[in-house]
């Protein structure tokens, strides 16, 4: 894609550092809510998280309104919410944690964090003290791809990826769509319905990985996972990742012995995902 | 495309991708079916207006208030609409739309209960599923309409989030959307949320000033010098606006909740009031972009006001859009002034006002020579719903207007 010049300095043809993380095998890309239950602790979390294998961290930036989470994901942007955390307090821990960890960090957040940041309306001041931050991307669920030349325009200048989420309605018709515009990775929402833990990997999940086989950006499978079993039932499927946040949510939730068991459950979900790609896809015979 | 989901700069499509394939679905039965009138729907309508609805509802001259203000005032009786609010003209439209579509499952949001009951009875009278959120303090302050929800065979879930009130409830319901998506349509209540909603429920709720329009002129020989109306998400609003829009010398008056004033406590992220048009800032809640009320971070704020009907954060885009234009004037007025002018309404006129509609009726008190010589008031709702909410409030403020009750309390 063209890249119009913008922000010459940036090596824009090559691949990012996102897109980077799914080089070495299949990736776990990890959840939580910065200031839940305040920033100290999350810089701890991350650090736990990526002792773990996690190879992506997406921090999320509480917004009163997340449309698209579950309940576990609502009641922890409502504790960091309590605690204050705002957007200038979470680039500062970003900025801490970007320089201390060697993995890339990818906000998530929702438009009207992003739109009313700064003095000047639109997303460009917020993109600007993401790149400052060391943030490499964008995640914003409530934000289509119809909507989001603006943003993109603001995450080409600043050298950020603009991550898009295939659903399993989506369409092929608004799947090009969203490849034109897409880099990082391709977040494959496994199934329909908001965040949270599930007991099981839907079939939408295959469904939605055989319709991106032929994608070049890597695709990682979200909602729902929660366990070993299900990372490797998923990247057997096809997927070069899983990203998981409610069950890491959970364990910060239960405030016991947080950063240990975070650790260990990335190192689980982690090796679920290397165990899947250690295996030979079977064919998708539905 | 997006020229079309927009007013101006305000509307467009802000909603999770897995929304996005319902929302084109849907756009494509907006267009078809209501603006081509594709396989007679809106004859169906409109004749279903009629016979089930009770469609037209009379405008009124209200002969006391004429009096009072020495002007000749006007009701838009929306209150004498089936189910007792202008929601219904609304909620059948989009049952009827959804069953045209094939959806099997409704949900929709209600904050009055008026849309919910209004949603709920569209629904048995088409014979479709129906299951409504509803915030926790919207439940304890509007019973009858639970009762009523539940009586016509709707589900009611509680919303126990944040405050409790209607912008938690829409952000139930989309998450249930968002699930369900497949065969559930969302009626949404107000002229709200992603394209193609603000336009299309407008258009159903502009059988208001199409009829008031007719209305007056055989009445009073001419048009409106104003036409007023309360302004919560805004579509009694748009309803008895839009077919005046063009008419340059009619004043469009939109009030909205002043709640107990207009300071923002920034601390506790809570608005005192909910008046998001006049007072709010550019921004994006609920697929929309629009007014609303917000820290400085963009957090959204929890709103305030005595009637749970204007009790949200937001507005319709098209009515931010003609406020800018300054083609609609926003005005509010607080609490008081609005439970003095339910009581009013009632004693002077015998009809027993919604406390949203009242907002509108205490503007006219407050402000009447700001609204010309002849003026309509759309009185969007009945009042039954808010009788325990307004006895309780009335009370506690030592309301002159209102009558005492402490005798009857406690018999059986
Ligand atoms: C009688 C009545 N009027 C007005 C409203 C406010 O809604 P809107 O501003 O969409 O007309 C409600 C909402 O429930 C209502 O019940």
């Amino acid at each position: 894609m063209s890249s119009d010049g913008a922000g010459g300095a940036d090596e824009s043809a090559t691949e990012s550092d996102v897109e980077a993380a799914f080089a070495d095998g299949p990736a776990l890309l990890s959840y939580v809510v910065a200031g839940d239950p305040d920033a100290e602790s999350t810089a701890e979390y991350v650090r736990a998280l990526a002792r773990g294998g996690a190879d992506v961290i997406e921090l999320g930036l509480p917004f009163s309104e997340p449309i698209a989470e579950g309940p576990t994901i609502q009641q922890a942007i409502r504790r960091a919410l309590d605690a204050g955390m705002t957007p200038d307090r979470y680039f500062d821990l970003a900025a801490e944690l970007s320089e201390e960890v060697d993995v890339p960090l990818v906000c998530m957040t929702y438009y009207n964090l992003i739109y009313q940041y700064g003095s000047e309306e639109g997303p460009e001041p917020f993109v600007a003290a993401a790149a400052e931050a060391g943030i490499s991307g964008l995640i914003v669920p409530d934000l289509p791809v119809d909507e989001s030349a603006p943003l993109k325009a603001a995450c080409e200048d600043h050298g950020l990826d603009l991550v898009f989420i295939v659903a399993p309605t989506t369409t092929d018709e608004r799947l090009g769509r969203m490849l034109d515009r897409a880099s990082g990775f391709v977040y494959v929402q496994g199934r329909l319905g908001t965040t949270g833990a599930r007991s099981d990997v839907s079939s939408e999940t295959h469904g939605s990985l055989d319709r991106l086989a032929e994608t070049d950006l890597p695709k990682a499978v979200g909602f729902g996972i929660s366990e070993r079993e299900h990372a490797r039932e998923i990247v057997a499927g096809g997927a070069d990742g899983v990203v998981v946040g409610s069950e890491f949510v959970d364990i910060v939730a239960s405030g016991e012995n947080v950063a240990d068991r975070l650790e260990a459950k990335a190192r689980e979900l982690k090796q679920g995902a290397l165990d899947g790609a250690t295996e030979v896809p079977e064919p998708e015979g539905k | 495309m997006s020229s079309e989901s927009k007013f101006g700069e305000y509307g467009g499509q802000y909603v999770p991708e897995a929304l996005m394939p319902a929302i084109e679905e849907l756009t494509d039965a907006y267009e078809r079916y209501v603006l081509d009138n594709e396989d007679g729907f809106m004859d169906e309508f409109r004749q279903r207006l009629r016979d089930f609805g009770g469609r037209p509802t009379p405008l009124q001259r209200a002969d006391r208030l004429s009096e009072r203000y020495d002007r000749e005032v006007y009701l838009k009786r929306e209150d004498l609409l089936h189910g007792g609010a202008h929601k219904l003209n609304n909620a059948l439209g989009q049952v009827l739309l959804a069953k045209y579509m094939g959806k099997e499952r409704i949900v929709a949001e209600t904050g009055a209960g008026q849309h919910g009951t209004a949603t709920a009875m569209a629904c048995a009278h088409l014979d479709v599923d129906c299951e409504i959120y509803m915030g926790r303090t919207d439940i304890n302050r509007q019973r009858p309409n639970v009762f009523r929800m539940r009586i016509h065979d709707a589900e009611v879930n509680p919303v126990d989030i944040g405050s409790g009130t209607l912008k938690e409830a829409i952000n139930e319901t989309m998450r249930d959307w968002a699930t369900n998506v497949e065969d559930t349509h969302y009626v949404i209540g107000s002229v709200v949320g992603p394209h193609p909603f603000p336009r299309m429920v407008r258009d159903f709720q502009s059988v208001i000033s199409e009829e008031a329009r007719d209305q007056i002129r055989a009445k009073a020989g001419r048009l409106p010098d104003s036409v007023v109306a309360c302004a919560g998400g805004g579509s009694n609003t748009m309803g008895a606006f839009h077919e005046f829009v063009g008419d340059g010398d009619v004043d469009l008056v939109a009030v909205e909740a002043g709640g107990s004033g207009l300071a923002i406590d920034e601390e506790e992220e809570l608005a005192p009031h909910s008046a998001s048009l006049s007072t709010g800032d550019d921004g994006v809640l609920h697929g929309a972009r629009t007014k609303l009320l917000q820290s400085r971070d963009g957090q959204i704020l929890e709103s305030h006001s005595v009637s749970a009907g204007l009790d949200y954060s937001g507005v319709g885009p098209e009515l931010a859009h003609l406020a800018d234009e300054g083609r609609v004037t926003p005005v509010n007025v607080g609490d008081d002034a609005a439970l003095e002018a339910f009581h009013r309404l009632s004693k002077t006129e015998g009809i027993i006002p919604a406390l949203e509609s009242s907002h509108a009726l205490a503007y006219l008190e407050e402000h009447p020579d700001e609204l010309g010589d002849l003026v309509v008031v759309n009185v969007s709702g009945r009042g039954d719903k808010d009788l325990d909410t307004v006895i309780e409030e009335s009370a506690r403020r030592n309301l002159d207007a209102a009558p005492t009750m402490e005798v009857f309390d406690g018999e059986q």
